[in-house]
């Protein structure tokens, strides 16, 4: 028996087993401790700034390769662009005069009812430096943070519409989570006959979910939903997605609805992050009957 | 080719911890460039390949520390749950280094097959971790393994001719 020992000249240490067993164990404490509380944020943004630059320069070939693709733009494309921008702009500038007005009428009459005034949102621009490279999530990593006041809880959007949510802000990345994640949800309203629902990624680019639709609401291919600003966390009207597929099976209870966001959420490069978080009143307290036979009020939105 | 990898083994530099903490940099490197779409889903992983090498070939100088703290950098890097990668690289390392006789006994083919086992491991527990925490689970992920799997091949040839002594240059 004493043969079969390996002899031991050096010491190597705790046996292998043994320090599985340890590092195991210390990475499940650490994924308990990162999912029940927060306590590791520090570590992890601090960690992040030793990340952070290495980061940077594995995708500087990528970025150098753009900023290439754009100096060598044909002229052609660049008097087309400017010719249609300059059509847009003229357009846009009309519709703005007709705004100016609008807005102008809208506080009057927000005075004369004594409504709060609804506030202008403003934006700043940041860039993509990260998409996700873990298929589970849907995640992209944007480039300013606490530096620039970024804080968790911030809506990101482009041009058109809705793309997410900042999750996680480090120094000088915020991370944010596409409406298409999985875990992440939105309280929305039908533009065209104001129906209030929630609306879930499913986990795939391109693809949203509406779910718990009764089969007998009024919603049709084509919809569009936008955000309805129930939970506070979206402001309200800001398109999010279009209604691309409805089925209604009677032998469920509820209709299976598809939709495909309004915004480029996996196309652009600069994205706008409101700045502002919106302030409610905290909820009051409820008794628990009457908060549970509520049908869906988009409280359920995303935390 | 058994006798071609032996014949290698016998003329290796002895491997300098420099070295080490390069091939592993340049994996994150690799692991960290922006994938995406179709890329992203087969995207091998080639810090578990890196590492597997490592604790195969030098179960001693690589251990389940160095792993685990690799796999802390990615969990920083990815946005994932501390700990996930970490727990998944352990793992992995600790099977190179129980196995590391047995999967240097074969040659490189026949490795490859001996490897597929404990990567599919690794990628499972990352799928496992997610499963618990998140309660969704996407197929596709495992596609992974199979495409390091295959890459198991060339970056042994890869690193061992990096490893070799190299002629001198009066010799050519």
């Amino acid at each position: 028996m004493e043969q079969n020992q390996p002899l031991r000249f050096f010491n190597r240490g705790p046996s292998p087993a043994a320090r599985l067993a340890f590092f195991a164990l210390l990475s499940l404490l650490l994924l308990f401790v990162d999912v029940r509380y927060r306590y590791l944020e520090s570590i992890r943004s601090g960690l992040s700034v030793l990340v952070y630059p290495l980061q940077r320069l594995v995708t500087a070939p990528g970025n150098l390769w753009h900023e290439v693709d754009a100096f060598f733009v044909s002229h052609n494309s660049l008097i087309r662009d400017n010719a249609e921008l300059r059509h847009l702009n003229t357009l846009d500038v009309a519709q703005l005069l007709q705004l100016e007005v609008l807005k102008a009428e809208n506080q009057h009459l927000r005075d004369l009812l004594m409504v709060q005034q609804r506030a202008d949102y403003p934006m700043q621009l940041a860039e993509i430096i990260y998409v996700e490279r873990d298929i589970f999530n849907r995640k992209i990593l944007l480039d300013k943070g606490t530096q620039a006041n970024v804080l968790a809880g911030q809506i990101v959007m482009d041009d058109s519409g809705i793309v997410g949510q900042v999750t996680r802000v480090y120094p000088w990345m915020s991370e944010v989570t596409l409406i298409t994640d999985k875990d992440h949800a939105v309280p929305v309203q039908v533009l065209r006959n104001g129906l209030r629902a929630v609306v879930f990624g499913s986990g795939d680019t391109g693809e949203l979910a509406l779910r718990y639709i009764p089969i007998s609401s009024d919603i049709q291919n084509g919809d569009v939903l936008v955000t309805s600003g129930i939970d506070g966390t979206y402001p309200h009207g800001l398109p999010v997605a279009k209604v691309i597929h409805v089925e209604r099976d009677p032998a469920y209870p509820f209709a299976r609805i598809l939709c495909a966001p309004i915004a480029g959420v996996d196309k652009r490069r600069q994205l706008l992050i409101l700045s502002v978080l919106l302030k409610i009143p905290p909820r009051p307290e409820v008794a628990v009957e009457t908060a549970t036979d509520k049908p869906k009020s988009g409280r359920r939105g995303s935390r | 080719m058994r006798d071609h990898i032996q014949k290698d083994q016998e003329f290796q530099l002895p491997v300098s911890r420099s070295f080490i903490a390069a091939s592993l940099f340049v994996a994150l490197m690799l692991n960290w460039l922006p994938w995406q779409g179709v890329w992203l889903v087969v995207r091998p992983d080639f810090v578990a390949l890196v590492l597997l090498y490592w604790c195969t070939h030098k179960p001693y100088h690589v251990g389940i520390s160095i792993a685990w703290a690799v796999g802390i950098l990615a969990d920083v890097a990815d946005a994932s749950l501390f700990g996930q990668h970490a727990l998944a690289y352990s793992v992995l390392a600790f099977s190179g280094i129980v196995l590391h006789r047995r999967v240097l006994m074969f040659n490189l083919r026949q490795q490859t097959l001996q490897i597929f086992p404990l990567l599919l491991l690794a990628y499972a527990i990352y799928a496992a971790v997610h499963w618990q925490l998140r309660g969704n689970i996407s197929w596709e992920y495992f596609i992974g393994s199979v495409v390091s799997t295959l890459l198991w091949a060339p970056l042994t040839l890869l690193l061992q001719t990096l490893r070799r002594p190299r002629a001198a240059s009066d010799q050519l």
